[in-house]
């Protein structure tokens, strides 16, 4: 499923709250604006914000022959986003799973949604350095990460 | 909708928590009927025992959450230490969870700081003779190595604090979290069942992106039973040491904490301005509260940090009157 995605772009930080999930929201649409075809895989399962900063987050998630297909964002539906907060029945819901349960969904994410062609595919993460971002990149091992952006703050 | 989320959880789900986690009648045919049976769950009986035996002279326990990152729980979690331990009768202990991202040894002026053993245990750091601190960052050989550990070696580490460390007789121990829900924040509500907790600060910002985390902290609260205090809205406006005019540099554009507390029914611990010398004061691992008396923030800190004392002594107060 990610055959078709030419390169992949790591958000991290250590921290929490300082512009993550802002920078790669702002970096997707300003690469769509460019003419290039992206997509966004949120793998902040406990606080995931892509949704609502594109306004999306009402929307649900289908399944296709190939996997999950991303829900289409904006006027020309150009960017495809998946996250959690697709899947969860309230947007209030907590997400209280440990690391295993984290870890395989952060797996089907990465291999069984339905990206087809992408120049860029944004990965923003949670703050820290733990189940997730180990299973991030475990799981996208031989694909072509491109590399990784640090986000910080001053201070 | 999709099959791996929470919308497989079975009706009756006995929450992922509790001791019926993967046993109970609802959880057949559950997807993480293995997951939650095999105990990644809370303390056996003799290791509930050893810490019960070990937190016996704690007397309130209060977690400082929030679901968000970066909206000050850590620069809180401070703060409420400081202004708790400003009584020199009070004898406080602060406990520093986030294993990923330690805050607290630089915001206590600890940084480079160690452990050492004893026969009783690990002694905490003290900044005070009435305040110790524990925190992963004093086991790091350096301050900028990463701790790159899945879940459950957090939660080994957890409970070496909970059990190892010779915290002695406390007053206060104040628990400083990762944001999220999960590993740490399971861990440290089941650990800690084997004594009692206080409830729960949750700490937010004025605006959406952090209340749609926050309410989903609150749930979380709801689902483990662990009592709410209240919520604290940090970086609530600014006003300009120039012009002394008031901006929303978050601006609250669903009503804020007030509009979330209502709703949700909460209380609104209080709301602390951003000012830029507490950002100055954690980089320097100084007391905010000592540096800057007069700043409104400090005025904000002090009244929230009255209202869970107040808290705290009313709930041991109906606790004695039961027993």
């Amino acid at each position: 499923n990610l055959l078709g995605v030419r390169h992949i772009l790591l958000v991290l930080s250590g921290k929490g709250g300082v512009g993550k999930s802002t920078i790669c929201t702002e970096l997707a649409l300003a690469l769509r604006h460019r003419g290039h075809r992206v997509g966004i895989l949120d793998v902040d399962l406990c606080g995931p914000s892509i949704p609502r900063m594109l306004r999306v987050q009402d929307r649900a998630v289908h399944q296709c022959d190939s996997g999950w297909v991303p829900v289409f964002v904006g006027q020309d539906r150009g960017i495809a986003l998946m996250s959690i907060g697709f899947l969860l029945e309230r947007p209030d819901d907590a997400v209280v799973w440990r690391g295993p349960k984290k870890n395989a969904l952060i797996k089907q994410f990465v291999t069984d949604v339905a990206w087809g062609d992408l120049d860029f595919l944004i990965v923003d993460t949670p703050p820290g350095t733990s189940d997730e971002h180990i299973s991030t990149v475990e799981a996208l091992r031989h694909s072509k990460l491109l590399g990784a952006i640090l986000v910080t703050t001053p201070q | 909708m999709a099959e791996a989320a929470g919308a497989a959880r079975p009706e009756e789900c006995p929450g992922t928590g509790s001791a019926q986690a993967g046993r109970a009648a609802a959880c057949q045919g559950c997807p993480n009927q293995g997951l939650c049976a095999a105990g990644a769950g809370g303390p056996d009986p003799a290791e509930a025992a050893e810490l019960r035996a070990r937190l016996r002279a704690v007397r309130h326990t209060v977690l400082v959450l929030s679901g968000k990152g970066g909206v000050g729980k850590s620069t809180f979690s401070a703060a409420l230490a400081h202004g708790l331990a400003a009584d020199e009768d009070k004898q406080v202990a602060l406990l520093d969870i986030d294993i990923c991202g330690p805050s607290i040894p630089k915001m206590m002026g600890l940084e480079g700081e160690q452990v050492h053993q004893s026969g009783s245990g690990w002694s905490p750091v003290y900044v005070e003779e009435n305040l110790g601190v524990m925190s992963v960052g004093f086991l790091l050989s350096s301050p900028d190595d990463a701790v790159i550990w899945r879940g459950p070696k957090k939660n080994g580490l957890i409970k070496q604090f909970l059990r190892d460390v010779d915290w002695g007789e406390i007053d206060y121990l104040i628990v400083d979290t990762p944001p999220g829900t999960s590993d740490e924040h399971l861990s440290i509500v089941q650990y800690l069942s084997a004594t009692h907790i206080d409830g729960a600060v949750i700490v937010t910002t004025p605006q959406e992106i952090s209340l749609q985390d926050v309410r989903k902290e609150i749930n979380f609260c709801h689902k483990v039973k662990l009592p709410i205090i209240g919520v604290v809205e940090n970086m609530s406006g600014f006003v300009c040491p120039k012009c002394k005019k008031e901006s929303q540099i978050f601006p609250p554009t669903t009503g804020g904490a007030e509009k979330m507390c209502q709703n949700l029914n909460v209380s609104l611990l209080g709301k602390v301005p951003l000012d830029p010398q507490i950002g100055k004061s954690c980089d320097r691992g100084q007391s905010f509260l000592s540096e800057a008396p007069e700043s409104p923030a400090t005025l904000s800190y002090r009244s929230i940090i009255q209202r869970i004392q107040e808290y705290c002594e009313q709930r041991h107060s109906q606790e004695e009157k039961s027993i």
